[in-house]
């Protein structure tokens, strides 16, 4: 889940009663399953949403090159090298189909930008941890991407047709992301001692922030609940992540990996495994700017942003000139 | 090499030439991931450092088959120290500004494509064939960087200024593509590959045009700084990246990834 603790704009899920004839009609589009097009009439509040979830989603795609881009230089064979750029070449490229489908909705990227630069809008939390050992290449593909998995799945059916044909494309490509995470891993378990510690390293750090990926309990929110009823949030955030820690546990033992949660056990009544929530202080430290990178990341995408000012001038520049020189062109040979 | 330099030491010492040069342009390319002026570009340099890479792949592969002591593409690029790179000095020049980086890629991209177009002729079936694949990679390379070259150089003041600096300081390190040694003679005589001084007319041609789109001046000197392609003296730079690049390789020797 790249967005986390979207605000659902609104007071909360209308009663039919309450809705206008426009709302009670777009309510029944959505519940009969059919997808939203941007020049469909549509709530402020569900557009405001969208706007914030989506944004969220593709700043976390634009952030989430640094941790891994940390790595490629240092990747230890050739084809781990090609490997890491396609997968980090294909963020940049989910970022773009993001702000695509934001764009839809009356923003533009450059906005969108601009409140990410300004820390106005955040991008998921995960991204504010460091890659510390090679290992975190695997943990980053096998875990959190795995964790993303677990939410753009259930996307690729939301209401509105735009995010939901990025999210088709997206998770194409995340699958491929997550099984190159979990063979890195296999390698590393298979491996020599150092290698076994750096993937145990990566796995103890990675863990809890990966859990903390799907954002706190939900049960109780009003505000999840109209973005349920809207069809732009499928599941809760606690039944994601308990299914990331069904799926998650078992690949774990059969890498020989500790999970560093000694309360993470099948539960024989449930069917599922029990685990010990993360530290949600540690979290709203990380939301609020105080996670281990936070300042580098959002520091390295300003630098980025201003050391390319004067390129994306100069060829705006060029364009406008090329298209002058055109249509002069043009005059003089009528 | 000071003693008689047999065909197939030539072949392999040609070989890390061409593999040598993407691997380390590759490795530069690679680092302004995340970084760059704007998304599409991000985009763009990803898929030119991993090109870059997938041909490294192919030269090295081909060189340590044609050594023979089997040694892989990996052993290769990871655990040769400085003398024995063999890429131009043009290639381990720092990124510098996005400018600095596009020229590097366009001076580079230009050579590059005449030299893969000659090699599709080459005597040699297995270098015919990737420089075939790879000239499909470099006619991308080649459009995108002359494009950008020429945008940035006719688009601002500033970005005209920024990209002459970038040509004045990095026109002294194309000579280095065009001498000939003894390497090169022995390729020529195989029927492996052309003569690098038959290259420069097709280039300057090339290159010409495309600085005369970008409104910039293309500087008067013929002074060469040479030594990378003969590994002889290659910048204090390759050192740093070989540091990086190799890294884990030799903290954890042996170890598979």
């Amino acid at each position: 889940m790249y967005a986390q603790m979207i605000k659902t704009a609104g007071t909360g899920v209308k009663s039919p009663e309450e809705m206008t004839d426009q709302e009670r009609a777009f309510q029944a589009r959505i519940d009969a399953d059919e997808k939203i097009e941007p020049k469909d009439w549509m709530p402020d509040d569900y557009r405001a949403t969208l706007i914030r979830q989506i944004g969220q989603h593709a700043h976390s795609e634009i952030v989430g090159q640094l941790p891994e881009g940390n790595w490629i230089t240092r990747a230890p064979t050739l084809e781990r090298k090609a490997i890491l750029l396609a997968k980090v070449q294909d963020e940049a490229g989910h970022g773009l189909y993001l702000y695509c489908a934001a764009e839809t909705l009356g923003i533009s990227r450059d906005e969108l930008t601009e409140d990410l630069l300004s820390g106005k809008m955040k991008y998921s939390s995960i991204f504010n941890y460091p890659t510390l050992n090679w290992a975190d290449m695997g943990a980053v593909g096998w875990l959190v991407d795995g964790a993303a998995i677990m939410n753009q799945v259930p996307l690729q059916r939301t209401s509105f047709g735009p995010y939901s044909r990025a999210m088709v494309r997206i998770c194409k490509e995340e699958s491929f992301h997550q099984r190159q995470g979990y063979d890195i891993m296999m390698k590393m378990c298979q491996g020599t001692e150092e290698q076994k510690q750096m993937a145990q390293d990566a796995m103890n750090r990675t863990w809890f922030p990966a859990l903390m990926m799907f954002g706190p309990s939900d049960k109780d929110s009003v505000h999840s609940t109209q973005s349920m009823a809207w069809k732009i949030k499928i599941n809760t955030n606690d039944e994601l992540r308990q299914k990331f820690v069904d799926q998650t546990v078992p690949q774990a033992e059969y890498l020989g990996l500790t999970i560093p949660d000694e309360n993470v056990k099948l539960n024989k009544k449930t069917g599922h495994y029990d685990y010990s929530e993360p530290d949600w202080s540690e979290f709203f430290e990380v939301i609020k700017g105080n996670g281990p990178c936070n300042t580098e990341r959002l520091n390295a995408r300003n630098k980025a942003w201003d050391d390319g000012k004067w390129v994306r001038d100069g060829l705006l520049a060029h364009a406008r000139k090329k298209a002058a020189r055109k249509a002069s062109a043009k005059t003089a040979a009528e | 090499m000071a003693d008689k330099l047999n065909k197939n030491d030539a072949l392999f010492q040609f070989l890390l030439r061409l593999g040598d040069n993407t691997l380390v342009l590759g490795h530069r390319v690679s680092e302004w991931c995340g970084h760059s002026p704007v998304l599409e570009e991000d985009i763009a340099l990803a898929n030119t450092a991993l090109d870059m890479i997938g041909q490294t792949q192919f030269w090295l592969g081909l060189a340590g088959e044609v050594e023979g002591k089997g040694r892989t593409a990996d052993n290769l690029a990871f655990l040769r120290d400085v003398w024995d790179f063999r890429n131009l000095l043009l290639v381990e020049q720092p990124n510098g500004d996005f400018g600095q980086t596009m020229m590097r890629q366009f001076l580079f991209d230009a050579w590059h494509s005449i030299m893969l177009g000659r090699l599709m002729k080459s005597s040699d079936q297995r270098i015919a064939d990737i420089a075939e694949k790879a000239s499909k990679e470099v006619a991308y390379h080649l459009e995108r960087s002359a494009d950008t070259v020429a945008g940035l150089g006719d688009g601002t003041e500033e970005s005209h200024a920024k990209m002459q600096t970038a040509l004045d300081l990095l026109w002294p390190y194309i000579g280095e593509m065009f001498v000939g040694d003894e390497v090169d003679a022995e390729m020529v005589k195989a029927g492996v590959a052309p003569d690098p001084a038959s290259l420069r007319d097709e280039y300057d041609a090339l290159v010409g045009r495309v600085l005369a789109d970008a409104t910039l001046t293309t500087p008067d000197s013929k002074f060469a700084h040479k030594g990378g392609k003969t590994g002889m003296r290659h910048s204090e730079h390759l050192g740093h990246i070989l540091t990086q690049m190799q890294w884990l390789q030799r903290a954890y020797p042996g170890a598979t990834w």
